[in-house]
């Protein structure tokens, strides 16, 4: 069993659903709230991991951070090196990846706030920035839930892109999911299935309390800012 | 304190391509004290309480209170929802679900210091009866309570006007006028304007000392309730009103010294006595009639006072709880309501022959 690419995933899982927590949060707000009349595009760019072959991605992710791409450059002009085939790169890449499952399922629950309950925050004063916070996400709180989970789960099970972008360096870019790929191809069952029986058994771990939590906090907002 | 009106007028267009388009298209002055907005469903009422409060735009017009301007079209000025302090309870109530009824009432005073905003929200709690449930969320507390803090929440804030869309349905008649009473309680220390809109009749016969009834967007007419629910001009606000009966009509003559008119039903050979109105013979007119107002009679009655007497039989009769609708047909087809008891004692039933028993001054003379 390899500690080390668990590790590693577990560090990346946790990684992409933080970032998409922050980046995802003003994105699905305003694709929820507004009335742009091409939002509809923006949608489309979002959900697209959804649909595309994790390969198709990882290429267009690996020609953007190469030295010559645009990504890769702006990277090696402020670190000193380059973006493919290190850790950086596999959370820039697990971001774009696992975008649909973070904010899909916050514009979901955006959008089933009562509009009414916005009307009167506003109504009392609230601009919009003090409505979100104190009355659109305490009201989402299991929407935001389930995108935290989603994206660090989808992450931790992610193969192609990481294949793609991040190549197989142990300790860097070698995942769980790679380490047992390459297990099996080398025909140590007995390895690949005990990783694979671990990861399994996180996985399930991880949902099973986030949904169960999830059951509660559709009765009941907790968020501490929220209680008061 | 000098005493404020609210001034708005307001034109807005709806190109609604599912809804049948509506446009808003009225100048109304509000002087402190309740007002009632009166209409059927979809005559513009909340639309009108929307664009007041800053959350629709409309197309044109000037909305203002003591001459300061929230939204002047010609001016371009459009203050957003949060800065025009106008309160706006709506139907639903709005009240935040996840947080306590304190909580709920302290949220309109952010910028008000921690200290004075707890006194404002005891202050308020306790002038609308609820400081007991402050640790509460709003579904942990009845109907009638939730109402409660919902004005409290609104008021709290001292607004400059506030806007009620039918905040009270729902509630027993008892419940409303101790809720109505708290009400104009505190107003009588505040003198705002309140824009209060209703399409109960019932409300308006409590509440009212003026009364804007509306239609299509329109002001109908203006005055104390028995003015405006009593002479409908308009035949959807004479359904709204709750005239059952609106029968075309063509008058025959006119008896200025009685004071009543005669007039024949469309497409009958009946003729029915009404009070004199601005009418001359041979102008079709509607007249209404409330079905609960109409007499049943399973005898060819004599000996009344009443001008109107109808011989029909009755073709259907419909059990609605503690009253029962009978459509009666005396040539013109008339609604009438009795109660279960007169139904059983009157052993009405289809067929039947009935006479019909019309007031003079039941039956309403409508234009147009």
């Amino acid at each position: 069993m390899n500690i080390e690419a668990l590790l590693l995933s577990l560090r990346l899982a946790l990684c992409v659903a933080a970032i998409l927590f922050v980046l995802g949060m003003p994105l699905a707000y305003w694709l929820a709230f507004s009335r742009w009349r091409w939002k509809f595009l923006l949608e489309a760019v979002v959900a697209l991991p959804l649909v595309l072959p994790p390969t198709v991605l990882g290429f267009y992710m690996l020609l953007a951070m190469g030295p010559r791409g645009p990504l890769g450059k702006c990277w090696q002009a402020a670190f000193g090196h380059g973006l493919a085939f290190t850790f950086a790169g596999l959370v820039i890449a697990s971001v774009l990846y696992s975008l649909p499952f973070a904010v899909q399922p916050l514009i979901a629950s955006f959008e089933t706030v009562d509009r009414k309950l916005v009307d009167a925050s506003a109504v009392l004063g609230a601009g919009s920035l003090r409505t979100f916070l104190r009355v659109i996400l305490p009201l989402s709180v299991p929407g935001v839930i389930t995108a935290l989970v989603l994206s660090f789960a989808h992450t931790l099970g992610e193969f192609g892109v990481v294949l793609m972008v991040g190549g197989n360096l142990a300790g860097v870019t070698r995942t769980v999911s790679i380490d047992i790929y390459d297990r099996a191809q080398s025909l140590d069952f007995a390895a690949a299935g005990r990783t694979a029986f671990l990861l399994l058994v996180i996985s399930f771990a991880v949902l099973s309390a986030v949904y169960g939590m999830n059951r509660r906090a559709a009765r009941r907002a907790w968020l501490p800012w929220a209680a008061k | 304190m000098s005493s404020p009106s609210l001034a708005a007028r307001v034109r807005k267009f709806f190109a609604g391509d599912i809804a049948p388009r509506l446009s808003l298209d009225l100048d109304i002055e509000v002087p402190p004290g309740i007002t009632i907005v009166f209409g059927p469903s979809g005559a513009g009422k909340s639309t009108l309480l929307d664009c007041i409060a800053g959350l629709t735009q409309p197309d044109a017009g000037r909305i203002s209170i003591d001459g300061e301007a929230f939204f002047d079209s010609e001016k371009k000025v459009n203050l957003p929802p949060q800065q025009r302090r106008i309160a706006y309870v709506f139907q639903t109530l709005a009240l935040f679900p996840h947080m306590t009824v304190e909580a709920n009432v302290a949220y309109g005073l952010a910028n008000v210091a921690q200290q004075k905003s707890g006194a404002l929200v005891a202050e308020i709690l306790q002038m609308f009866r609820v400081e007991t449930l402050r640790g509460r969320k709003p579904r942990e507390i009845s109907g009638g309570e939730r109402q409660r803090v919902a004005l409290a929440r609104s008021l709290v804030t001292l607004p400059r006007v506030l806007l009620l869309d039918e905040p009270l349905t729902g509630l027993d008649a008892e419940l409303k006028a101790s809720i109505i009473e708290d009400l104009r309680a505190w107003n009588a220390a505040h003198q705002i304007p309140i824009l209060y809109v209703t399409h109960s009749r019932e409300e308006v016969d409590a509440l009212g000392e003026r009364v804007i009834a509306m239609d299509h967007g329109k002001i109908v007419s203006e005055g104390t309730p028995r003015e405006v629910l009593d002479a409908p001009r308009r035949r959807r606000l004479a359904q709204a009103a709750g005239f059952e009966n609106l029968l075309a009509a063509t008058v025959l003559d006119l008896r200025e010294p009685d004071g009543v008119m005669r007039v024949r039903l469309a497409n009958a050979d009946c003729e029915i006595e009404v009070p004199l109105g601005h009418a001359a013979p041979g102008d079709h007119v509607r007249v209404a009639i409330r079905a609960g107002d109409i007499l049943l009679a399973n005898e060819a009655p004599r000996g009344l006072s009443a001008r109107n007497i109808l011989e029909g039989r009755i073709i259907s009769l419909e059990s609605r709880g503690t009253l029962v609708v009978a459509r009666v047909d005396c040539e013109a087809v008339f609604t009438v309501h009795v109660t279960p008891g007169a139904v059983r004692s009157l052993e009405l039933a289809i067929e039947k022959r009935v006479w019909l028993v019309l007031k003079t001054h039941s039956c309403h003379f409508v234009q147009g």
